[in-house]
């Protein structure tokens, strides 16, 4: 542990030597020409996918809507531009497995219609939280961060649990992404009115947008936003992966933890990010859908990296052309490179949560067979939630699911921390993932076995019950018919002992 | 067990186990010199000797267990563990101890435990410690370091075709001492061979153990290049100084003082370099600063009240022994839970 750590009180994570910000987020913004073609997914977002409310063939206009949610965690998907709906089927995930989801394809005509705005102008502030809310979600805003999950429902959520503070999420701690960056360096206003609306949503009183300490202009720019919001505080946080987490800002802002298993709304905070937040703003104030996104591209295959505002849905092949390519890159990679996913091929769109694509040169990409751990303990020291990831690692690979389990498997973030430091490269971070996975399935079994032992065992019962029943009915009927021969018997001794006292008397 | 060949990170620190096995190596070197030249070529020939058959046995072992030896054996594990104990040995034993050693560090020491990562006890120590049992004469043979051979007399002496003269050889500063707290003699009255604070390591000792000041200089580069952290040399050295400071304080005559504790035997290089062995110290910070004081009260109990004068060895190896255990009972408390594990209960509360 250095001093500066010490200082800090900091104590977990990796801080890349190299963050391979530089140059890219440097670089003016640029936007991106519209291509010929956008494939805009239906799944954008963590819940149901959309629901298609257009036809092949028919016309939209930018900003029209295209798929309506499907149910509560959702959200609408509105076209980026005008032109033709071509097909509506599958392309490739972005995902490494290369399997398919189902997504529009629009062929731009070019002439970038608008259509109607989304809502009327009224000041947001005069508005119910819970119609601040519903603008959001007709917007289709989700956390741009990465997580996706819907805004609007996290706002009710908020409101509902009275949550006090909203921590605005500034860390962007991946290395090579600087879209974040961006857009608080240029809409540093926007971010602050969208934080505004927000806490009027969730009812939150209080803001801390925690910055990164390797961000100086974006900081700067905030501050100057931010001035004349009493209940807006800026605050540079150390820059250390992952510092982007929620639970690690939270930790870092407030001082306080999440506890395992619970939301972040349990100890009244709300976490949302700096690109969200400016996404709300022109939700609520403009009425624009979400559209269109800043993508940082970086990497060392690109020849000008930098950060573009680019439609969503546009093939990561227009977007690399557009920045130009100085090798063919050995890998891309999706969001950064600590937790991002690498993509199969480049004819996969973007997607709300893309923040990055990366092209990444062979040289960038240090995959080394992996030896035997050497329990240096360098993924215990880094891990930011205090894992023991050697001793998880050992336990999944002896199949002990359950013991995995029990020391934290649920809490791991999937940073990627301890597989990033680790000299003998073992592939700790992957296994993982694997293990959530195969922990996940043996529940749904138990599940399903249990579920299907509850009907056997409620079968049995109804069954017991109706020969009890039978049983009991029986003996009802025989106790009954005893009783009727009794008083019958009780009526005629008594009857005869009437004769014989009216024979006495 | 399938893994997605090309799942995240897509980075890596680029640390890789040779580079920090030849980095601890790099920092070896300075005190190793110096030690060649305080006790001239026979140490010199020990020292390959000694390596040459840690790799070798090494080597052999992979080979049986149908293994290619070539890149486990660049992984640079073996080579730092023959090089530990060619440190920690008399610099002018016999050739054959440096056989017998560097073959039961790697094969004995390590690869019966199934290889790298997997031995309980740290290689280079139990072997020292099973060449000081079966062989305490070579083992406690000690030079005085003046008048070195050349590099082809010195080969002869470890070779065994030269005798080593009588009048060279002398004991350790530490056994000095305790042969005469043995026979009765005060360390008030007690002429010891060269003070521990003899700044250029001119004294008696093994290969390594001299030159302290360059052995802790590597420990301060190790510290500095992060591949150790403070926690065991720092919990090592004050556990051993504290209770020889009190002792020496309360009897001199008895207890000999701490800065000679600390300058004297292994205690630098074991401090350094063979607690810091990550595969068989505990892997959390608080844990290995236990490991670590235990590892510097065992150094000093040995040497004041056991039968040996030197003890880190035998102190690193019982809390070698010990490292399961506190890497099962000393654990970080993670993230929103409690000490014992459960989830830290929710309390709200409205805060400032
Ligand atoms: S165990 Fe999980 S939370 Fe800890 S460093 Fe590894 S990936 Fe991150
Ligand atoms: S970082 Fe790798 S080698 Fe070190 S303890 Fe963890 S798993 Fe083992």
């Amino acid at each position: 542990m250095g001093l500066r750590e010490l200082l800090n009180g900091v104590r977990w994570g990796v801080h890349p030597h190299d963050d391979h910000k530089r140059p890219a987020a440097d670089v003016p913004l640029r936007v991106m020409p519209l291509p010929a073609r956008l494939c805009v997914p239906l799944l954008q977002h963590v819940g149901a996918p959309a629901l298609p409310v257009v036809a092949v063939g028919e016309r939209v206009l930018r900003g029209q809507l295209i798929a309506a949610a499907q149910g509560n965690v959702s959200a609408p998907v509105h076209a980026p531009s005008s032109g033709v709906i071509s097909a509506i089927g599958e392309v490739t995930a972005p995902h490494p497995s290369g399997l398919p989801f189902s997504a529009i394809t629009i062929e731009l005509d070019g002439k970038d219609e608008a259509g109607e705005p989304l809502t009327p102008q009224v000041d947001p502030f005069s508005l119910a939280p819970a119609e601040v809310s519903q603008r959001i979600a007709d917007a289709g805003i989700v956390g741009l961060g990465g997580a996706t999950f819907p805004s609007a429902p996290k706002a009710q959520l908020g409101l509902k649990l009275s949550v006090h503070t909203l921590i605005i999420n500034g860390g962007e701690c991946e290395p090579y992404l600087s879209s974040d960056d961006s857009v608080m360096r240029v809409r540093a206003d926007e971010v602050i009115d969208g934080v505004r609306i927000l806490m009027h949503a969730t009812g939150a009183t209080k803001a801390l947008v925690g910055i990164e300490d390797n961000k100086p202009e974006a900081t700067a720019a905030m501050r100057k936003a931010a001035e004349g919001f009493a209940s807006i505080e800026i605050r540079p946080v150390p820059a250390r992966y992952p510092m982007g987490s929620d639970r690690q800002l939270v930790q870092v802002l407030t001082g306080k933890e999440v506890p395992s298993g619970a939301r972040t709304a349990s100890i009244g905070v709300l976490v949302n990010n700096v690109s969200t937040c400016a996404a709300i703003h022109r939700a609520v104030r403009v009425g624009e859908p979400l559209y269109r996104r800043i993508v940082t591209v970086n990497g060392g295959a690109v020849a000008q990296p930098g950060n573009v505002l680019a439609p969503i849905g546009v093939l990561i092949e227009d977007l690399l052309r557009f920045v130009g390519l100085k090798e063919t890159p050995a890998r891309l990679v999706m969001g950064g490179p600590m937790m991002g996913v690498a993509l199969p091929h480049a004819q996969v769109p973007t997607v709300k949560g893309c923040g990055g694509i990366l092209a990444l040169t062979a040289g960038e990409i240090t995959d080394t067979a992996p030896s035997a751990c050497i329990r240096c303990g360098s993924c215990v020291k880094a891990c930011p939630m205090g894992l023991l990831p050697l001793e998880l690692s050992a336990h999944i690979h002896a199949g002990e699911y359950d013991k995995a389990e029990a020391k934290g498997l649920d809490d791991c973030l999937a940073c990627g921390c301890c597989a990033y430091v680790c000299p003998s490269h073992v592939p700790l971070v992957q296994t993982f993932y694997h293990a959530k996975g195969e922990v996940w399935k043996r529940a749904q079994q138990k599940k399903r076995t249990e579920f299907t032992k509850s009907l056997a065992q409620a079968r049995k019962e109804r069954l017991e019950r109706e020969a009890r029943e039978r049983v009991e009915a029986a003996a009802r009927r025989k106790a009954e018919r005893a009783a009727q021969q009794a008083a019958a018997q009780q009526a005629a001794t008594s009857a005869s002992a009437n004769t014989a006292g009216g024979a006495s008397a | 067990m399938i893994l997605q060949t090309v799942a995240s990170p897509h980075a890596r620190a680029g640390e890789s186990v040779s580079v920090v096995m030849l980095k601890v190596v790099a920092t070896l070197v300075p005190a190793t010199v110096y030690g060649f030249w305080l006790f001239g070529s026979p140490a010199f020939w020990l020292w390959l000797i000694t390596i040459a058959s840690a790799l070798a046995g090494e080597a052999v072992c992979l080979r049986w267990a149908g293994r290619d030896p070539v890149p486990l054996l660049k992984d640079g594990s073996a080579l730092l563990t023959g090089w530990l104990l060619a440190l920690s040995l008399p610099p002018w034993a016999p050739w054959w101890i440096g056989v017998v050693g560097g073959l039961f560090a790697t094969t004995l020491g390590k690869q019966v435990f199934g290889g790298l990562g997997n031995n309980l006890f740290n290689p280079a120590m139990i072997a020292r410690i099973a060449l000081l049992v079966s062989f305490p004469v070579q083992m406690t043979y000690w030079v005085v370091p003046a008048g070195a051979p050349g590099l082809l007399d010195g080969l002869l002496i470890t070779l065994g075709h030269i005798p080593v003269p009588d009048a060279m050889s002398s004991a350790t500063l530490l056994g000095h001492a305790k042969t005469d707290l043995a026979r009765g003699v005060d360390l008030l009255h007690t002429e010891l061979p060269g003070h521990a604070f003899n700044w250029v390591g001119a004294r008696v000792g093994s290969l390594g153990e001299t030159s302290t000041w360059l052995i802790a200089a590597g420990g301060v580069a190790l510290l500095t290049m992060r591949i150790i952290t403070w926690h065991v040399p720092v919990a090592m050295l004050a556990a051993i100084a504290v209770p020889a400071a009190i002792g020496h304080a309360v009897d001199p005559a008895r207890y000999i003082d701490w800065t000679t504790h600390l300058m004297s035997g292994g205690a630098m290089l074991g401090a350094f370099f063979i607690a810091t062995d990550y595969v068989t110290s505990p892997s959390t910070r608080a844990g290995q600063v236990v490991f670590g004081l235990g590892c510097g009260l065992l150094t000093w109990v040995i040497r004041t009240y056991g039968g040996y004068p030197e003890g880190v060895a035998f102190a690193v190896l019982l809390m070698n022994a010990l490292t399961p255990a506190i890497d099962r009972l000393i654990k970080p408390r993670v993230y929103g839970r409690t000490f014992t594990g459960k989830p830290a209960s929710v309390q709200k509360g409205k805060s400032k």
